[in-house]
């Protein structure tokens, strides 16, 4: 008895650094632009303690669109149950980084959206190919990510993003 | 009993050690990077011109690994390319660690030594940046600072020569960037108007050993820029010059150099208006006067068209900016027609009209044929170099069904943007129609066909696309182009591909067999032509 709660309080310190561990790191600290031309630091992401979505992607990015369109017509909805917020950092270079606003109001969205003009923020989170989705938990934590989208693949970020509002951790 | 206490003794000072070490481990910093690797084998396919691989397999491979901790962060890049893949520079050849830095970051002071990107404004007169996929890194190798010693106030400066595949070029680049955000000088952060004001200055040392002319061993180029928002309009105009800079590009001629870009858009829910015009006479800035193709660019000059997705006008006829002169412009509406209206439909139908357009500029002759030619600053030539016209609607139907329809037209000038003769200018329409059909949650169907029509250059095309994903890992997809309207009737080709792909969380695997087309791949404002290919390839990516 008294062995085994010798060796639980021997472990115990193992997994929870283990638990900490676990691929989980703060959100690095970048300067980008607003879509009106002021720079912020990527570090002042701020969600009151609830989760945050970062999506990386681009106006030329079809799948990155289909994604963030599909998001949009539930994102009401997963703000009332979850009170997640989405930052969509554009990735578009100068070519491109005018178009954003525009692009945004044509599209309706209504997400935090800020551009990575020379993809700072990108390499930080050393994204190869938008789209790129990270899941941000209440300590601000990076806590998972997912490459690319499929029709449908929101439903998965949503179960996550439930646990996280829940204070769950997430076993993937 | 003492045994026992021994034993506790032990296990308390093992656990402290252990807590403490985790606690050490917890506060050692993140390891963090990405990895990608992409391999094909490629067979003999004389039909589509693919060139011989005597080596069958050709590999390009790299991993970035960076460590942060606090305010600290360094790390490598890794590339490998054995040998450099088809389509790619042949100067990637070997592996090694061209990427190395190391950072130091607090509240208004960052010092970078090593490896670095940077852009100042929108990389008019510099911007060192990174396209894996096409091969392409201008990366900076020296020192940058980068400071913000008020509110409102953004300072950077950098010494570096900078990255030719896996050599340094020979220039040295000196440059200074200031940034003024007077909206946040004047600490009003409500204001209704903001304003941002910026200026820069780049000067290359290069050495001049040629043994006839004299060239400039110091050229400097400034820009300045504007940017003015309130509410819903934003205005942002750049302004670039260049002092004699004989160069490969410009043949030699002691011609100053000027570029002038102006974009201001309209943006309210809904809604959107973007008017923009562009002028570039004489402006391809390298750090090493005698580079051509790509390689040592210093700055950053992106084609003024929309950058399309669909294979067909994105692969077959994209316009490459010509540094050298052009004058251009490009508007683009786009609109949302309500959901639940009566044009609308229920959920929305979402409108995009562009017009863009480049012209060459006009050169007179001047006298003193070392300047090259004079050319009046608000006047574009006769000569076209670009059109695109097109409208794209997209309109969910309903819980199953959505789609794209696209039309468009282009007038592209083979000879000048390609830089080659005997092709003239070339006359396009294209269609695109993209249907996509979901079975259930995970389940999803994508039928696309497109169409370009021509009776110039290599005629008309067609291309079809079945797609299946099983969301949030699978996809499979079979694609056919058909080069239809050829008018050498044994070049009637079809380019068929079988593509699958998994995706976990931060990792992918691709694979594709089948014929590639040969065509312009562009990322950004960057192009590779890709010669045709007939094989077996892999794609790898992690992040981490």
């Amino acid at each position: 008895m008294i062995k085994s709660a010798l060796f639980l309080a021997l472990l115990m310190p193992v997994l929870l650094s283990a638990q900490l561990l676990d691929n989980s790191r703060p959100i690095p600290s970048v300067e980008i632009k607003t879509l009106d031309g002021k720079t912020i630091n990527t570090s002042t992401f701020e969600n009151g303690g609830k989760p945050i979505i970062i999506n990386f992607w681009a106006t030329w990015c079809k799948p990155c669109i289909a994604e963030l369109t599909n998001i949009d017509e539930v994102y009401e909805e997963w703000i009332k149950e979850t009170g997640v917020k989405v930052i969509a950092i554009s990735i578009d270079d100068s070519r491109n980084a005018t178009k954003v606003a525009p692009f945004v109001s044509g599209k309706g969205w209504t997400y935090e959206v800020y551009s990575d003009p020379n993809s700072d923020f990108k390499r930080a989170l050393n994204v190869n190919n938008p789209p790129q989705t990270f899941l941000i938990n209440g300590n601000k934590e990076i806590v998972w990510q997912h490459n690319g989208y499929q029709e449908g693949s929101e439903v998965e970020l949503y179960e996550l993003v439930k646990k996280l509002a829940e204070g769950k951790p997430l076993n993937h | 009993m003492k045994l026992f206490f021994f034993k506790l003794n032990c296990t308390l000072v093992l656990s402290v050690l252990v807590t403490s070490i985790s606690a050490q481990q917890v506060n050692q910093g993140e390891l963090h990077g990405n990895f990608q690797l992409d391999a094909q084998y490629y067979n003999i396919d004389s039909l589509i011109g693919a060139p011989v691989v005597k080596e069958k397999i050709l590999t390009n491979g790299f991993m970035n690994l960076w460590y942060t901790k606090g305010n600290f962060s360094g790390g490598i890049r890794y590339e490998n390319y054995l040998n450099v893949m088809q389509g790619f520079d042949p100067r990637y050849k070997g592996s090694g660690i061209p990427f190395r830095f190391a950072s130091y970051k607090n509240d208004n002071l960052e010092a970078t030594v090593g490896n670095f990107y940077e852009q100042f404004g929108g990389g008019l007169i510099l911007r060192a940046y990174e396209e894996r996929g096409l091969g392409y890194d201008n990366a900076f190798d020296g020192i940058r600072i980068r400071l913000q010693p008020t509110k409102g106030i953004y300072l950077k400066g950098l010494i570096a020569r900078q990255r030719t595949f896996f050599s340094l070029s020979s220039g040295i680049i000196r440059a200074f960037d200031a940034e003024f955000n007077l909206t946040e000088m004047v600490n009003k952060p409500d204001a209704k108007t903001i304003v941002i004001l910026g200026g820069s200055a780049v000067s290359r040392f290069q050495r001049d050993e040629d043994p006839i002319y004299n060239l400039p061993e110091n050229v400097a180029a400034f820009a300045g820029r504007l940017t003015i928002n309130r509410g819903k309009f934003n205005i942002q105009a750049e302004y670039g010059y260049k002092y004699n800079d004989p160069n490969a590009t410009n043949k030699f001629i002691y011609h100053p150099g000027q570029a002038l870009s102006v974009t201001s858009t309209f943006s309210s829910k809904g809604f959107g208006i973007l008017l923009s015009a562009k002028r570039l006479d004489n402006f391809d800035f390298r750090s090493d006067r005698t580079a051509a193709g790509i390689g040592a660019n210093v700055n950053f000059l992106p084609a003024l068209t929309r950058q399309h997705t669909y294979n067909l006008p994105a692969t077959i006829y994209p316009y490459a900016t010509q540094p050298n002169g052009e004058m251009g412009f490009q508007a683009e509406l786009s609109y949302r027609l309500k959901k639940g209206s009566k044009l609308g439909g229920k959920y929305g139908t979402e409108i995009t009209v562009n017009f863009s357009g480049t012209n060459g500029i006009v050169k007179n002759k001047v006298d003193n044929d070392t300047l090259g030619y004079s050319s009046p600053f608000f006047q574009a030539s006769n000569q076209m170099f670009f059109r695109d016209f097109h409208v794209e609607i997209h309109r969910k139907l309903n819980a199953k069904w959505k789609a794209t329809i696209m039309y468009l037209n282009w007038v592209y000038n083979k000879d000048v943007v390609q830089g080659l003769s005997g092709f003239g200018t070339i006359f396009a329409d294209m269609g695109v129609v993209d249907v996509a059909y979901k079975i259930n949650s995970k389940h999803t169907v994508r039928l696309e066909t497109q169409v370009l029509i021509s009776k110039q250059d290599m005629g008309s095309w067609g291309m079809g696309l079945v797609e299946y994903t099983f969301a949030p890992k699978w996809f499979v997809a079979i694609v056919d182009q058909y080069n239809y309207g050829n008018p050498d009737p044994i070049k009637q080709i079809h380019y068929f591909t079988l593509n699958t792909g998994y995706t976990n969380n931060g990792n992918r695997i691709m694979l594709q067999y089948g014929r590639q087309r040969e065509g312009i791949f562009c990322v950004g404002g960057v192009c590779r032509s890709v010669p045709a290919s007939n094989g077996f390839s892999i794609s790898v990516t992690s992040s981490f």
